[in-house]
């Protein structure tokens, strides 16, 4: 069965990649993804918040004691090799490039403007084949409105695009007023790509302790819903190849995010949960299904079921809302 | 010839940098002011440098000088290029082997920073004590007197030995040379070459130990032999001074630079000289050249080569005119005919009169005199005091000593304070400043700035504080056309900087300001607020001076670009603005180049941030409009009025940072001082103090518990107490069943408090409604002192709980008082909570031996001690000896003590009927194992002591003075782990095979902390330290299980931050088991790299991931049948690298290579969960009991 799609412009000869997340922490767990038949390998994301914070909470509370005591003017060694850079993203990168012969897509959350492109670059000269922009941030500020936010964003990944050669891939979070529109203008500044969706640590309170706590499940196929309908909005609107994360868990999770319109599947709890070789299960059960339904291969039914193509697009829209509405409207 | 690049750096980076190109094998020991040279040398090995034959030495940490010795001896035993550094104390522990190094006539170069040898106190700083205790071994030693010699002369040292056969020892001044930033030329590697002969390089490896070629060293040898043999060695030591002499001449053919055995400058007819040594000779120097320059015949000859001692050389270096000479010593050696050198002068003169060598006309007259012991000041004045004292009417004195007043012995020679050559054509600038602040490291960097972008000379020289919380630095920096000779500290500057707004009303800053000069302040007030916020002193120094002030809000422009604290880069744009040193654009210039250089690779956002601050700095900084002097603002004073007198007249004085002006009289002759001394330095320092909110308290006294300075404390007492209560004291009723009825408070002592936040983050109280809020929350200092310090004095004068009366658990013990507060240790340090337990629970009959280290610094570093006295007088009693002794030393106590407590109670037993068989018998058979015992006991000594007044003869008076023997006392013996587990192990070990009843407290910071963070055997797997940057590769030694084996010793694993309770417990059992008891502490520190405020969270990480195991092992558990290992702490619940993470100790090993990291984060992993079973099958394990009969009875298959 030919399963092969075309995500970023990379052709690949199936779907199925790991999504952004630890599981490439580990270069034998990269390998065994590869030896599994990963498409691609996602690295986790570097964030140069938590990056800019170390760098400063190290200037601040261990650089502060040195040169203060005769006896000690510093109190740890300064090795040439010690950067409190992204130099260890980049040099994992780097390994993770050779160690693999599939593509390599780098993924970043950036915090600043200058921060994203010189990210950006540095992923890009470490060997990336592409790069995911992890744009989530939360809008905690009131003085910013909904537009400020999303126009900020299109403009660094204008900027972004402009200064790398290698594909732009944007991963997005449902929680916008217009997706529609906003994922329309990504596409104008030039993302080759869109992630749909990313998930998040939750708060969790502590009722003893009077504490928040950050926690973060594995997903089910229970949220691959959300992503089948912005799939199917999306896939016919967009120049942006998709790709679908986050619920993906069996084949028939696969296929329905390939028909509402996915290139390509990032797995993480599945993979997670059921280790590496999952993916090499659910290739096979894939292939399965598409011969089992007389599929002649996987582009046949991709966006099949996406807005444009599926026999009722209603279903996808507001339609469905309003009968779930009328429908408790009655029961009352 | 190569170009020579123009450094600056300090004496230490100038040897090391020769002797590490030079070298194969480095074997160190950590020690000051010696360290960095063995840190140099293993950061350019572990960067891959190689030496000059293409080699990367190997550089070793040994576990004492002792031990690096010995290593050093065995590597050149086997043909290597060996060297080494250290000082002092390290020094003298090599001795044993330099004699045999030099007695094999072994090539060998060692570098010293030559410091003080502890005598009746330690001193870190610089003389020549240490390297004066080696001059009979045999070794050469050769004396360097700046940064450029010391760089020079370790390349003459390394090139001689090859050729002499004879061991070097090459020696600068500790920290005056070794610490002093200068610019220099740097020798190239072709300089080096061109000095290192390859054939001698080649006799060396062909007298190498091998088998191919086997020969014996090391024999024993008789009576018949040893003497003829011993003399075998002298025509090396003939030769040895020629061959330098010629090693000299080469350098100075290559590099221009030429030096002598006996340097002399001066006059070429003087009548008077002075001969010395090392950083002095420099001083001299400038002042030999001023005082020609004013027509004076006087002169001075910088020894060099020191031993072997020129006789020739030496007599002919002096002009024939020479009438008088005065030898200076910088070390002292109490009941000889006089100093060293001084001793060498006087025979050289005569013998080289005998042998005719002497050119001298007439026979001069020779006095020898001190100076500068401990880096004491060594000035232009008393160079000058020196030369007058030769012409002295009634003839000079001999033994004489200059830089201090000798009101006692009359010793010293008058000194004319205003006599002062500093040159006016340089910029000279004094900057005060905190260490966290990052004043010196912006210093230095200006030193590199001005010493190696422009023409001029450069020098800086750093004054550091004796506390490490809150410690003030003194930058002393000079720029001028060079040479810069000016070895000693400034005293009239043209440029004085104050970086803290606080220290105006402490320090008198002003004092060094030359009339017309310029005054930088880091003021919080606007530029027109500023003069009358000043003190009307300062007002009136700046009038009179007519001073120029500038001030900046210095922490509000760091504030704003995200800077924290850390105003360096600020103050410096200022001082380039201001003085005019380089043009503005320019210095902003070099100023960015340097910050890159520094933070570059530690991060961007650094780097981003401290470019901000530079940019947002100059239209900050404003000229201040200077008003009358009629400001009403005093200055502070020093101690309280109820200060005792001691301390008003002394220790005040040292507060001031004035004890240069103290006469010998003011001292105790012994090094013994009183205690109870910390409590009148009200150093005010945090930002941030704790507020506490008694409606929210649950009164866990937590915060008490954990305060590392004793500054937060807890008290019950009756309310009737509360009569003159101040309006702001805070009290509720204490919610306890123990003290019902009783009031309770929880006090803060905001001028002793450090703002470290340990006391906030452990606070477990927090308000239902705001859960931000807690019962003790931190608030700015300023604006809560004088209500808060006038409230704690209320507290401290209210009535304590009867100790018997206390319940000594967590909570009870902070109802004791501590006899242990204040101390300078860092804020927020991890071992002062344990010494303050120690002192709550048993305080008040303890004797405590102190291996030096942090714990002896913080401990009894002038000016005051935190060890402090009950309302009845008593209270610790501490002493320090050595770092490698300390458990001996504890023993050598507790020996004392049980003699004296059985001679007692023989005395007792002897004097028996006359005192009352009832007080004998309660006497003798007291039972003190509580509180109420001991203060049962404390009554009947009493009355014995009352009736032995009434019995004459010379048994009741021996009694008399050994009656309070009779009262319990523990001898606690402190210490970290550098001495624990490393240079201290041997005695220790054997200290804890005997049966006797000490207490060993290791405070354990898993590397040495007070000497930077080097290493040691507590260092755990996975993490980096100085000689293990790459992270430790094997796991930390357990100690405690080693003590375990002898199963007669009381051991307890505790970190107060988990578990405090069973902090508490192992504290309580270890001083009731008779017998040796070792408790090891964690000890978070700075040196792990996090903010101090997680200490104890990190510490709750440890126990949690099982990295660090809680644990009780008590022998007396086994005569119950029980297993004598009790495990406080469960399973790991997270795992060690959630630990680990959280410190840079760990987070560098990660970042320089994460799969070397992960790997050794997984043998952590694995070590723990072993350890962890391992403890928990023996804390399962009961001991049979074996009794005498079946002790005693045949094997069964001996019967057969």
């Amino acid at each position: 069965m030919d399963l092969s799609t075309t995500y970023l412009g990379l052709k690949l000869t199936h779907p199925l990649m790991p999504g952004a997340s630890p599981l490439v922490d580990d270069l034998d767990t990269v390998r065994k993804l590869e030896d599994a038949g990963a498409a691609a390998i996602t690295m986790h994301s570097v964030f140069e918040e938590q990056i800019s914070r170390e760098q400063v909470a190290s200037f601040v509370h261990t650089e502060s004691h040195g040169q203060s005591f005769a006896e000690a003017l510093t109190y740890f060694p300064s090795p040439e090799a010690f950067h409190l850079g992204p130099q260890e993203y980049l040099e994992h990168l780097r390994k993770v490039k050779q160690a693999v012969s599939v593509p390599v897509i780098g993924s970043l959350n950036g915090y600043t403007t200058g921060g994203w492109l010189e990210y950006a670059k540095l992923i890009q000269d470490a060997g990336a084949d592409a790069l995911e922009l992890n744009v989530f941030s939360l809008g905690t500020n009131p003085q910013e409105s909904g537009a400020q936010m999303e126009l900020r964003t299109v403009q660094m990944v204008q900027a972004v695009r402009k200064a790398v050669r290698i594909p732009v891939a944007v991963k997005l979070s449902p929680y916008y007023t217009s997706l529609a529109h906003f994922a329309t203008k990504l596409d104008e500044a030039g993302a080759d790509g869109l992630v749909l969706f990313n998930r998040f640590y939750q708060p969790d309170i502590d009722v003893e302790e009077l504490q928040v706590r950050r926690q973060i499940h594995l997903s089910s196929s229970a949220e691959l819903p959300l992503r089948l309908v912005w799939l199917a909005m999306l896939s016919p609107k967009v120049k942006a190849s998709l790709a679908c994360t986050g619920g993906v868990h069996t084949a028939i999770d696969v296929v329905q995010s390939v028909m509402a319109g996915a290139h390509a599947i990032q797995l993480v709890s599945s993979l997670l949960k059921r280790g590496p070789s999952h993916i090499a299960t659910l290739r096979q059960e894939l292939a399965q299904w598409l011969e089992e339904h007389e599929y002649h291969s996987l582009r046949q039914a991709q966006g099949s079921m996406n807005l444009e193509a599926c026999p009722d697009p209603q279903v996808y829209s507001r339609a469905n809302y309003m009968l779930v509405l009328q429908s408790w409207r009655d029961s009352h | 010839m190569a170009t020579r690049n123009m450094i600056a750096v300090d004496g230490n980076e100038a040897a090391a940098s020769v002797a590490h190109r030079l070298s194969e094998v480095i074997a160190i020991y950590p020690i000051t002011p010696s360290s960095n040279m063995g840190e140099f040398s293993d950061e350019w090995s572990a960067q891959g440098r190689k030496n000059i034959w293409g080699i990367v030495p190997d550089v070793v940490e040994m576990q004492s000088e002792g031990g690096a010795a010995g290593a050093v001896h065995g590597a050149l035993q086997a043909g290597a290029l060996t060297t080494t550094f250290t000082a002092s104390q390290g020094l003298l522990l090599m001795i044993p082997n330099m004699y045999k190094i030099a007695g094999e006539l072994t090539p060998f170069t060692m570098h010293v920073a030559a410091r003080t040898v502890a005598s009746h106190a330690l001193s870190i700083f610089g003389d020549h004590s240490d390297v004066m205790a080696c001059r009979q071994i045999g070794f050469a030693l050769l004396s360097s007197g700046s940064v450029q010699e010391a760089h020079d002369l370790a390349l003459v040292a390394h090139a001689a030995t090859l050729e002499a056969r004879v061991p070097f020892l090459h020696f600068f001044d500790g920290f005056r040379t070794s610490h002093e930033v200068r610019k220099i030329e740097m020798l190239e590697d072709e300089d080096l070459r061109f000095m290192m002969r390859d054939d001698l390089v080649a006799a060396h490896r062909q007298r190498a130990l091998t088998p191919d070629k086997p020969v014996l060293r090391g024999t024993a040898q008789n009576p018949d032999v040893f003497f003829q043999a011993r003399e075998a060695c002298n025509r090396f030591y003939l030769d040895c001074p020629a061959i330098v002499e010629k090693t000299m001449a080469r350098l100075g053919e290559r590099t221009g630079r030429t030096y002598k055995l006996f340097d002399y400058v001066g006059h070429p007819q003087a009548e008077r000289v002075i001969v010395l040594m090392g950083s002095g000779a420099e001083v001299a120097h400038e002042t030999v050249d001023h005082l020609v320059a004013q027509g004076e015949k006087v002169g001075i000859l910088k020894v060099r080569l020191v031993r072997p001692f020129s006789v020739k050389h030496f007599a002919a270096a002096l002009p024939g005119t020479v009438r008088a000479i005065a030898v200076l010593d910088r070390t002292k050696e109490p009941g000889s005919v006089g100093e060293p050198l001084y001793l060498d002068v006087v025979a050289a003169v005569r013998e080289a009169r005998e042998a005719g060598q002497s050119t001298l006309a007439v026979d001069p007259i020779v006095v020898g005199g001190r100076y500068g012991l401990s880096s004491k000041d060594f000035s232009p004045a008393q160079v000058k005091a020196v030369f007058d004292e030769l012409v002295r009417r009634e003839g000079p004195r001999n033994h004489f000593t200059v830089g201090i007043v000798d009101d006692v012995t009359h010793t010293s020679i008058p000194v004319d304070p205003d006599f002062d050559i500093d040159s006016e054509d340089r910029v000279r600038a004094v900057f005060f400043g905190l260490g966290a602040d990052g004043t010196v490291g912006a210093n230095k960097n200006s030193i590199k700035i001005i010493g190696e972008e422009t023409e001029n000379d450069a020098q800086g020289y750093f004054v550091y504080d004796s506390k490490k919380s809150g410690a003030v630095t003194i930058s002393h920096l000079r720029f001028g056309p060079g040479p810069i000779r000016s070895s000693y500290l400034i005293k009239k500057a043209g440029f004085v900087a104050c970086h803290q707004f606080g220290f105006l009303e402490r320090y008198d800053m002003l004092e060094y300001a030359v009339p017309g000069g310029t005054f930088l302040l880091n003021s919080p007030f606007p530029k027109d607020e500023v003069w009358k916020n000043l003190p009307r002193k300062v007002q009136e120094q700046v009038v009179e001076k007519k001073l120029k002030v500038y001030a900046i809000d210095a922490y509000d422009v760091a504030e704003k670009t995200g800077m924290g604290g850390r105003i360096n880069s600020i103050m410096q744009t200022c001082f380039f603005a201001i003085s005019g040193v380089l043009p503005r654009e320019e210095a902003i210039t070099q100023i960015k180049k340097a910050i890159e250089k520094t933070y570059g690779k530690k991060g961007a956002e650094v780097v981003k941030r401290n470019f901000a601050s530079v940019d947002a700095t100059l239209e900050n900084l404003h000229e201040v409009p200077i008003g009358s002097p009629t400001g009403s603002i005093q200055m502070r004073p020093t101690v309280a009025a109820a200060a005792p007198d001691f301390v008003k007249r002394v220790q005040a004085v040292i507060i001031e940072g004035k004890g240069d002006l103290l006469p010998v009289s003011a001292f105790p002759v012994d090094g013994t001082w009183p205690t109870g001394t910390a409590q009148w330095e009200k150093r005010a320092i945090a930002l941030d103090i704790p507020v506490w909110d008694d409606k929210i308290c649950i009164q866990c006294n937590k915060c008490a518990f954990v305060c590392p300075h004793a500054a937060i404390r807890a008290k019950v007492y009756d309310p009737a107490d509360l009569g003159n209560a101040p309006a702001t004291f805070k009290s509720c009723d204490f919610k306890g069943a123990e003290f019902k009825g009783k009031k309770y408070t929880i006090q803060v002592a905001p001028e002793d408090c450090t703002g470290c936040n340990l006391c906030v983050m452990v606070c477990p109280a927090k308000d239902k409604a705001n859960p931000k809020h807690k019962a003790i929350d931190m608030a700015p200092m300023p604006p809560l002192r004088e209500a808060e310090a006038a409230n704690y004095e209320f507290f401290l004068g209210l009535p304590e709980p009867k100790r018997e009366e206390v319940k000594l658990d967590l909570k009870g013990t902070q109802f004791l008082t501590p006899l242990f507060e204040y101390s300078g240790a860092c804020a927020g340090c991890g071992e002062t909570p344990y010494i303050k337990l120690m002192t709550q629970l048993f305080g008040d009959r303890v004797l405590i031996a102190n291996a030096t280290g942090c714990s002896s610094i913080y401990g009894a570093n002038l000016p005051t001690t935190p060890y402090t006295q009950d309302r009845n007088g008593r209270g610790p009693a501490w002493a320090n000896s050595l770092f490698e002794d300390n458990a001996e030393f504890g023993l050598g106590m507790r020996l004392a003590l049980d003699q004296h407590m059985e001679q007692a109670v023989a005395l007792v037993n002897g004097l028996g009927g006359r005192l009352g068989d009832n007080l004998v018998k309660g006497l003798l058979e007291a039972d003190q194992s509580a509180e109420a015992g001991i203060a049962a006991q404390r009554g009947r000594v009493l009355a014995l002591k009352q009736a032995l007044e009434k019995i004459p003869g010379a048994e009741s008076q021996r009694l008399l003075l050994l009656a309070d023997y009779l009262v319990k006392k523990n001898v606690w013996i402190l210490g970290g782990d550098g001495w624990a587990y490393d240079i201290g192990y041997g005695g220790l070990d054997h200290v804890l095979s005997m049966k006797r009843d000490v207490n060993v407290l290791i405070l354990d910071t898993e590397v040495y902390s007070n000497t930077g963070g080097q290493a040691s055997k507590a260092t755990p797997i996975g993490a980096s330290a100085k000689f293990a940057s790459a992270g430790k590769e094997v796991g930390k030694k357990d100690i405690g299980l080693m003590a375990m084996a002898y199963r007669h010793v009381y051991v307890a694993h505790v970190a107060f931050g988990a578990k405090d309770v069973q902090t508490v417990k192992a504290f309580q059992e270890a001083e009731s088991y008779d017998g040796p008891s070792l408790i090891i502490a964690y000890s978070h520190c700075i040196a792990h790299g996090y903010d101090m405020a997680y200490g104890a969270e990190q510490q709750k990480l440890a126990v949690d991931s099982g990295v660090w195991p809680l644990y009780r092992y008590d022998p007396r558990r086994v005569a119950q049948g029980q297993p004598p290992l009790i495990l406080d702490s469960g399973d790991p619940k997270i795992s060690a690298r959630q630990y680990m993470r959280n410190e840079t100790r760990f987070r560098m090993v990660e970042k320089i290579d994460p799969e070397r990291f992960k790997r050794l984060a997984l043998m952590a992993e694995k070590n723990t969960k072993q350890n962890v079973a391992v403890y928990k099958q023996m804390a399962g394990i009961t001991v049979p009991q074996v009794s005498d009969a079946e002790a005693e009875a045949e094997p069964a298959t001996a019967k057969k």
